[in-house]
């Protein structure tokens, strides 16, 4: 080792976790911030892992909140079930931490299913079997009475909080770094580029392809169970076309191909919907103006088409901030 | 079991049918014209309903009921929807025309959830659903073994009207002939002294009429119009036109019909299968047979 | 004498009914610099497109150091030594210089995925060694300069250079540029001449390429093959063959060269 290499993303994790951790013991952050905290870094695992997919590897899916719902109920069934069998507190932290993987794994599982039939398909049409493919599993879950049906899962046991949330958040960040840095990571990127060229400079692309999705559903189906460890449910509607839209203009915003920029829009836009809630329930309780929450979702929607129009690449494009970018010997 | 494929069902499913196709057409035509799948097609739908709705309880005070009144309401579903057509492809997908088909795609989400989010949020319009109001007096009788309903007869009429004049423009007005050679080569034609936006733009106001006719037949048939009508019965209509050929104007009408027929009977057998057969059919025609049933095979030159 | 590197047995293709690819039988000799020429729309890229794995002929046979490689994905067949470079540059524009190289060596790394999620020291001695070695081949085509510049930035002629280094990173046998000298001026086509034959001598590789400019390819090509509609039409040493062409040219009273 020629110098010593900081390291910067650990530093900057450990310093916001430190500063968040304060500010809730010492009472200035209430639990409403914490759960819009907490949902901001679970949107930030989720729109990250579609990066992963739509951005670096260049490929289309829009079912992608799918992936988070098999994590979702797979965690939530599994805790459900056991926690009632097992009343100890070290046994129950276990219990979760091996049913968040298991929920990763059963996603992955899934991703595999999906991504290896439909990756021969080209862009508009990848992007319809995904969304078919999410609709099925939303469907499914919806129909499938012993985990509630229509009603959802319901009684999943909180172990969700901000320490458990931020070290998954963390580690799946690390990963994915280090995944997209790496030799792997760009034969990715160059399917993205130019998949012709990729494939004749040796790349297998179908495998790089089904990597891709695998690795996006398994940390998607991380994600979910967190989710569903925070909320306490499992909802088919959580987890429809319209949840991985907004996973869409998250990834969008940010910047297609930028896991910073997917950071920064879901902190941003977690935090807006809240504000926009906030704001429009004031004009509507305070002021008398009839309006509801729908309205956020128009303004997503004007959002979306906004971005697409005039400013494609987002707020980073495809650049990544300096604290995300593992630096490398240039002679 | 014997149910299932009765003629009740069949005719129950050509019904439905009747008004997938009206859907699927505009999906094909725009997807043969500019190669987008415009997800915001079954939002039109949704849009000709409450048009209609809005006509009648306009018109409601001056025009008498029954067929005089439907007509109109009719046109006014069609304006409604063709009009809101025409404005997404002149604000949302024109600008994008030369740039990644991608952009278009998810534009086109974009606009979608624009219309369902901007009539859910609008107060007069509001989120909840409202009852369609019963434009004419509904007769029930038998056909053999099947009851059947003079808005079967409507939906089925009105349906075959349209398609029938589709296919004239198509094959024998000079506007017919340059979409179709839009669609084949767009270049080409622009080559040819054919103003190719004004036939893109024209292909969206059919498309989109042609939906919000379906958004009036739907109404009157299952009586209930909400803002997010238009998400499933759009999607499953693009399935139809996937089905049948993506691109291709009979294929469309085949496709919806096949879609109508099997979701009527796999609903009869089972809810699930119901609601999940139209992405089973999308799936193994993807992965099976891309081009659908009346599609052609087009190789990339490289 | 030896096995020649790549020899096409009675190769046809149809597009459907229309035939690109006639009956094509010739030997590629190792280490020599073989040129296919002819009108556009002739076959020559689709020619490419059939040994590299693109298309699967119709008919015939590819043998590459004696081994068929007719149904191979064309990765596979890259791994195996065929490398190729596009007529219309296909680099990864948003991509630096470098890694547009590393991507092509990519296939010969033996670190697997979870090694380089947790960057093991492996992982990371791999990495480095690639680093170093696509470091040289930059430096041998002169674009040490732009190393860690983004593709999409460099100028026209070192986006040429950057495609060939990049087949070459692949280690092959067998290159196949596809028209390398399209849109140069003479001096850069002089450049790319000694390019070639640097090479075709330093790497020990047998170049078969396409290309237009009739100066390019006499000036370089130690064996040159005509094609026109998928058939050919001349083989053999430029010099005769070029006169064959100019009588060729003179009977179909095309202008399908430029000299």
């Amino acid at each position: 080792m020629d110098k010593f290499k900081l390291p910067k993303l650990a530093i900057a994790g450990a310093i916001f976790y430190a500063v968040v951790q304060l500010l809730i013991l010492t009472g200035v952050l209430n639990g409403y911030f914490v759960v819009i905290i907490n949902r901001s870094l679970i949107f930030v695992i989720l729109a990250c892992t579609l990066n992963l997919i739509n951005g670096i590897t260049g490929q289309f899916s829009l079912g992608h909140m799918g992936f988070a719902a098999v994590g979702a109920y797979v965690s939530g069934t599994i805790t459900t079930i056991l926690c009632k069998l097992n009343p100890h507190a070290f046994g129950d932290n276990m219990i979760f931490l091996a049913a968040i993987i298991i929920g990763g794994i059963g996603a992955a599982i899934v991703g595999f299913l999906i991504g290896f039939p439909s990756l021969r398909l080209k862009g508009d049409y990848l992007a319809i079997v995904t969304l078919g493919f999410g609709e099925i599993i939303r469907t499914i879950l919806n129909n499938i009475a012993y985990v509630g049906g229509p009603r959802g899962l319901l009684g999943i046991p909180k172990f969700s909080n901000f320490t458990v949330i931020f070290l998954f958040t963390f580690f799946t960040m690390v990963l994915l770094r280090n995944l997209v840095q790496s030799s792997h990571g760009r034969a990715m990127l160059s399917i993205r580029e130019n998949e012709l060229a990729s494939e004749l400079a040796g790349v297998d692309t179908t495998k790089y392809k089904v990597l891709g999705f695998v690795v996006g559903a398994f940390f998607a189906g991380i994600a979910g169970g967190l989710l569903a460890h925070l909320l306490q449910i499992a909802h088919p509607t959580q987890y429809g076309f319209y949840a991985s839209s907004i996973l869409l203009i998250m990834v969008y915003a940010g910047g297609m191909g930028s896991l910073t920029g997917s950071m920064i829009a879901a902190f941003s836009l977690t935090f807006l919907t809240e504000g926009l809630r906030v704001g429009i329930d004031w004009l509507r309780d305070s002021v008398g103006i009839p309006i509801g929450t729908e309205w956020t979702m128009v303004i997503y929607a004007l959002l979306l088409i906004f971005i697409m129009l005039f400013k494609t690449e987002g707020f980073m494009g495809m650049r990544e901030s300096k604290i995300l970018i593992i630096e490398e010997k240039r002679v | 079991m014997g149910s299932i494929f009765s003629f009740q069902q069949i005719v129950n499913g050509l019904q439905l049918g009747a008004i997938y196709a009206l859907i699927a057409l505009g999906y094909t035509m725009v997807y043969g014209i500019v190669r987008l799948i415009n997800f915001a097609h079954g939002d039109f739908f949704m849009v000709g309903a409450y048009a209609a709705y809005g006509a009648f309880y306009l018109f409601n005070f001056f025009l008498p009921q029954g067929g005089g009144m439907a007509f109109v309401v009719l046109i006014l579903a069609m304006l409604g929807g063709g009009a809101v057509a025409l404005l997404s492809n002149q604000f949302a997908y024109k600008p994008l025309r030369y740039k990644p088909r991608l952009s278009s795609l998810v534009t086109a989400i974009g606009v979608s959830m624009l219309l369902e989010y901007l009539f859910s949020a609008t107060p007069f319009i509001g989120p909840s659903p409202r009852g369609f109001p019963e434009l004419m007096k509904k007769h029930m009788f038998s056909i053999g073994s099947a009851q059947v309903s003079n808005y079967v007869m409507i939906d089925l009429t009105v349906a075959a009207v349209l398609m029938i004049g589709l296919t004239l423009l198509i094959q024998k007005t000079p506007m017919g002939k340059a979409m179709r050679a839009v669609s084949q080569d767009k270049d080409a034609a622009k080559l040819m002294g054919i103003d190719v936006e004004k036939v893109i733009s024209f292909t969206f106001l059919i498309g989109g009429s042609f939906a919000g006719a379906a958004g009036l037949l739907a109404g009157l048939t299952y009586p209930r119009i909400g803002p997010y009508m238009g998400i499933l019965p759009g999607l499953k209509a693009f399935i139809a036109a996937v089905l049948g050929g993506i691109g291709n104007v009979p294929g469309a009408v085949l496709g919806a019909f096949i879609m109508g027929i099997a979701e009527t009977c796999a609903t009869a057998y089972n809810s699930l299968l119901g609601e999940g057969i139209a992405f089973v059919i999308l799936i193994v025609v993807l992965l099976l047979r891309p081009n659908g049933i009346l599609g052609e095979k087009t190789a990339d030159k490289i | 004498m030896s096995v020649p590197v790549l020899s096409i047995q009675k190769m046809s293709h149809y597009f459907g009914g229309l035939k690109a690819v006639s009956d094509f039988t010739f030997d590629v000799p190792e280490g020599v610099i073989y040129g296919l020429i002819g009108p556009n729309g002739s076959g020559k890229t689709t020619t490419f497109n059939l040994v590299t794995g693109i298309y699967t002929p119709t008919e015939g046979k590819i043998l590459f150091d004696g081994k068929d490689i007719v149904g191979e994905k064309p990765f596979r067949i890259v791994h195996k030594g065929i490398a190729r470079t596009f007529q219309n540059l296909r680099i990864f524009a948003n991509l630096t210089v470098m890694d547009n190289i590393r991507v092509a060596r990519h296939f010969t790394t033996k670190s697997g995925v979870f090694t380089s999620f947790l960057r093991l020291p492996s992982f990371l001695k791999e990495t480095e060694q690639v680093r170093e070695e696509c470091m040289e081949l930059i430096k041998l085509m002169n674009l040490e300069h732009r190393a860690y510049d983004t593709a999409k930035n460099l100028p026209y002629g070192e986006l040429r250079r950057l495609e060939v280094a990049r087949a070459l990173a692949t280690h092959p046998k067998l290159i196949l540029l596809d028209e390398p000298a399209a849109g140069m001026n003479p001096k850069e086509t002089e450049d790319l001449m000694k390019l070639v034959r640097r090479v075709r001598d330093e790497f020990k590789v047998t170049i078969f390429l396409i290309e237009h400019h009739m100066k390019f390819v006499t000036g370089i090509c130690e064996r040159v093959k005509v094609i026109d509609f998928g058939e050919t039409i001349a083989e053999g040493k430029p010099e005769d063959v070029v006169k064959d062409v100019k009588v060729l040219e003179a009977y179909l009273g095309r202008k399908a060269v430029v000299c």
